[in-house]
C-alpha cells in the first residue's frame, strides 16, 4: 500500500460497506448464496459480529493483559441464558432482562476473577476452566429446572418488540449487532489507550516491573477481567437476539476454544484483528460445509472434500500453523507488510519473551 | 448393598481410566511444564487404532482375546510414536514460549480428534471386545461387567510400572531431577530435550492404552471420547499434585467414586462437585495433595 493518506480511509470504507450491506441487492457468487442482503447472509454476518464482540472482549484480557482465561464461555452464556430465563420464567420486559444479564455477567466475572487471579499462568487457565465447566454442568443438567437442559430454551417471541421478530426483520437485528460492535470497539479503543490500558500492556510485557513501579498488578488484572467478562456478556446478549434461543453450547468449553481460535486467527496484537478473525471463523464454519456439498468441489478427490465437511479439523490445522509461524495472525501479517516500527512493537503476548507469570 | 458394590466397582474402574489418562499428563507437566491439551486426542486415537486393528483381525464383528490384545499393543505403540512426532515437530520450537505451547497442544488436539471424524465419520461405533470381557460377574449380589476389573488391574499395573521406572531406572532419575530443577540437570550435561521427547512419548503411549480401556468401558467410541474425559484427567492431575504419580492415583480414586455416587443419586452433583473441587484445590493448595512445594 503506497499512499499513506489512504490508510485512515480503509476502516471508514469497510464500515460504510457493512452498514449499507442490508440495502444492497447484489450477488456475490461462491462467497454468498443468493443476494448479499438476503436474511440468511445478513444473519451469517451478524452472528459473526456477535462473536466479534466476544473475541474483542477476550483479547482485552489475552492480547493486551497477557492473561489466558479458559472460562469466558461462562460470561457469554450468562448473556444468553439470563435474559431468556427472565423473560420466560418471570415475564420481565426485554429492557430489564438485558440489564439484569449485564449485572449478572459483571458480578460473575468479578467473583470468578477475584478468586482465580490469585493463581497465575496455566493454573489460572485451569481455575477459570473449572468455574466455566461448573456453569456448563448446571446449565446442561438443568439444575433447578430453569435452563431446559440439553435442549435449551427459545425466546418467548410475544414478549419481544415487533421489529425484532421474524425473518423479514433480520436487517434490523443486523444493524443492532453492527452498532453494538462499533460501540464496544470504540470503548475498547479508549480503554487500551487509557492509563489503565497502559498498565495492562505493562503487565503483559513484565508483571514484576509493574509491581516495582508501585502498581498492584492484581487490581489491574481484575479490572481487565471484569470488563472483558462484562463485554463477553454483551456479546452473548447480541447472539441471543440473533439466534432467538439459548443452548448449552453457549456455555461450553468449545466456545472458549473457538474464541481463542478467532483471536489467534485475527491476531492478538490489535483490536480489529480478533473481530476480523471472529467474522472469518464463523463465516468459514458455515461456508466450508456448504462448499463441501456443492458442485464446486464435486470433482475434487475425496482427500480434499472430506476435511471440508469437518471445519474444526481445518481450524485445528490453521491454529497450529498460526501459533508456530504467524503468532500475530491476520493483523500481524498486515502490520508486517506495512512495516511500521510502532505497530511491530505491539505484538501479542509472549512473542520473544514469556508473558508475566508464565508457568511455575 | 448390591447397588453400593456396583457403584464402588464402577467408580474404581472410572478412576482407573482417569488415572491412565492422568498419569501421562502428570508426567509431562511435571517435567516439561506443558499442560497437554492434545492428551484427549491421544486417548481417542488409542481407541480408534485398537478398533481399526480389531476390525482387520476379526472382521466378523466381535473380537477374540488375541485380537483385543493385539489392538491394545498396536494402540499403545502407535500413539506413543504419534506423541514423539508431535513433540519433536511441534512442541520443540516453542520451548521458550509456555503459553504458546499450551495453545499449540490445543490446536493439535482439535485437529487430531477431528481427523478421526474426517477418516471414519463422526458417528459413534460399537467397540468389539471378547465375550468374556463384555459379560458380567456377580460380586456380593452386584452384576459387574468384567472389563471393569480389567481396567482396575491395568491401572494398578501401570502405577507399579511407573513407580519402578521413576525410582529404579536412570531415565526415571533424570525425569525426577528434571522436574525438580531443569537448569541444574542441563548444567550436568544431560540432554534434557531427549528426556522431554521420551516423557511425551511415554505419556502419549499411556493415553493410547487408556483409550482402549476407555472404549471397553463405554462400549463404543466417537471422536470426542478423549476430549470429554480430559477435563476430569486435569482435575485428577491437579488434585493429586502435579508431577506426583501416586497422588494422581489417589485423586483418581476420589474423583471416580465421587462422580459415580454423585451422579447416581442426583443427575448433576457428581460432575459439579468434582469440577468445583478443581477450583478449590488450585486456590487453597495449588501443589495438590502430594505435590512437592516448588
Amino acid at each position: 500500500m503506497s499512499g499513506g493518506w489512504l490508510r485512515p480511509l480503509v476502516p471508514v470504507a469497510v464500515l460504510v460497506a457493512l452498514l449499507a450491506a442490508p440495502l444492497v441487492n447484489v450477488r456475490v457468487p461462491v462467497l454468498f448464496t443468493g443476494p448479499l442482503n438476503s436474511p440468511g447472509n445478513l444473519q451469517l454476518l451478524a452472528v459473526g459480529f456477535a462473536f466479534g464482540i466476544a473475541a474483542l472482549a477476550y483479547n482485552l484480557l489475552f492480547g493486551y493483559t497477557g492473561v489466558l482465561s479458559f472460562g469466558h464461555a461462562l460470561f457469554f452464556g450468562a448473556g444468553v441464558y439470563v435474559p431468556t430465563i427472565a423473560l420466560r420464567e418471570w415475564a420481565w420486559g426485554l429492557g430489564p432482562a438485558l440489564v439484569l444479564a449485564l449485572v449478572v455477567g459483571t458480578l460473575l466475572a468479578a467473583a470468578v476473577g477475584a478468586l482465580s487471579l490469585r493463581t497465575q499462568g496455566v493454573y489460572f487457565a485451569m481455575v477459570t476452566l473449572a468455574f466455566a465447566q461448573a456453569g456448563a454442568v448446571l446449565v446442561g443438567k438443568n439444575v433447578g429446572g430453569l435452563t431446559g437442559g440439553e435442549e435449551g430454551l427459545s425466546l418467548p417471541f410475544r414478549q419481544l418488540p415487533r421489529w425484532m421478530v421474524g425473518v423479514v426483520n433480520t436487517d434490523k437485528l443486523y444493524w443492532v449487532a453492527l452498532a453494538t460492535l462499533i460501540v464496544v470497539y470504540l470503548l475498547a479503543q479508549r480503554l487500551v489507550t487509557s492509563p489503565a490500558g497502559r498498565v495492562w500492556q505493562g503487565i503483559r510485557e513484565n508483571e514484576r516491573r509493574v509491581e516495582m513501579l508501585g502498581l498492584p498488578p492484581y487490581r489491574f488484572k481484575l479490572l481487565a477481567f471484569v470488563i472483558s467478562g462484562a463485554l463477553a456478556t454483551v456479546a452473548g446478549v447480541v447472539y441471543l437476539l440473533l439466534t432467538g434461543g439459548a443452548t448449552p453450547r453457549a456455555v461450553g468449553a468449545d466456545l472458549t476454544v473457538a474464541l481463542l481460535l478467532m483471536v489467534i486467527i485475527g491476531g492478538s496484537g490489535s483490536l480489529w484483528g480478533p473481530v476480523a478473525g471472529a467474522v472469518l471463523y464463523h463465516y468459514l464454519n458455515v461456508r466450508l460445509t456448504i462448499w463441501a456439498g456443492s458442485d464446486l468441489v464435486a470433482d475434487l478427490p475425496e482427500v480434499v472434500r472430506r476435511p471440508l465437511r469437518d471445519p474444526l479439523f481445518i481450524f485445528g490445522l490453521i491454529f497450529v500453523v498460526l501459533v508456530l509461524f504467524f503468532p500475530r495472525g491476520l493483523a500481524g501479517a498486515v502490520a508486517g507488510r506495512r512495516g511500521g516500527p510502532r505497530r511491530r512493537a505491539r505484538g501479542g503476548p509472549a512473542v520473544g519473551h514469556p508473558p508475566g507469570g508464565g508457568i511455575e | 448393598m448390591s447397588t453400593i458394590v456396583l457403584l464402588t466397582l464402577t467408580g474404581l474402574a472410572l478412576a482407573a481410566m482417569y488415572f491412565l489418562l492422568a498419569a501421562g499428563l502428570s508426567l509431562i507437566f511435571g517435567l516439561m511444564g506443558v499442560l497437554n491439551f492434545a492428551h484427549g486426542a491421544f486417548f481417542t486415537w488409542g481407541a480408534y487404532v485398537a478398533w481399526w486393528t480389531i476390525g482387520r483381525v476379526s472382521p466378523g464383528g466381535g473380537a477374540s482375546t488375541g485380537a483385543f490384545v493385539l489392538g491394545l499393543v498396536t494402540a499403545t505403540l502407535a500413539v506413543g510414536l504419534l506423541a514423539a512426532v508431535v513433540e519433536v515437530g511441534l512442541l520443540r520450537p516453542l520451548y521458550r514460549r509456555p503459553i504458546y505451547q499450551v495453545l499449540v497442544t490445543l490446536g493439535i488436539g482439535l485437529a487430531l480428534s477431528q481427523l478421526t471424524s474426517v477418516i471414519w465419520r463422526p458417528d459413534a461405533r460399537a467397540f468389539p471386545q471378547p465375550s468374556w470381557l463384555a459379560s458380567t460377574s456377580t460380586v456380593l449380589g452386584a452384576r459387574v461387567p468384567n472389563n471393569r476389573f480389567l481396567l482396575i488391574a491395568a491401572a494398578l499395573a501401570v502405577l507399579g510400572g511407573m513407580l519402578l521406572f521413576l525410582t529404579r531406572t536412570r531415565y526415571g532419575l533424570i525425569v525426577r531431577a528434571g522436574a525438580e530443577n531443569r537448569e541444574m540437570v542441563q548444567a550436568l550435561g544431560i540432554d534434557v530435550d531427549r528426556a522431554f521427547t521420551l516423557v511425551f512419548a511415554l505419556g502419549g503411549a499411556l493415553a493410547g492404552l487408556g483409550g482402549v480401556f476407555g472404549a471397553a468401558y463405554f462400549g463404543s467410541i466417537n471422536p470426542y471420547l478423549g476430549s470429554v474425559n480430559l477435563i476430569f484427567a486435569f482435575i485428577v492431575v491437579v488434585i493429586g499434585g502435579l508431577g506426583s504419580v501416586t497422588g494422581s492415583a489417589l485423586a483418581a480414586v476420589v474423583i471416580g467414586l465421587a462422580q459415580q455416587f454423585g451422579n447416581y443419586y442426583t443427575t448433576w452433583a457428581g460432575d459439579f462437585v468434582v469440577v468445583m473441587l478443581l477450583a478449590v484445590v488450585l486456590l487453597v493448595r495449588p501443589h495438590g495433595l502430594l505435590g512437592a512445594l516448588r
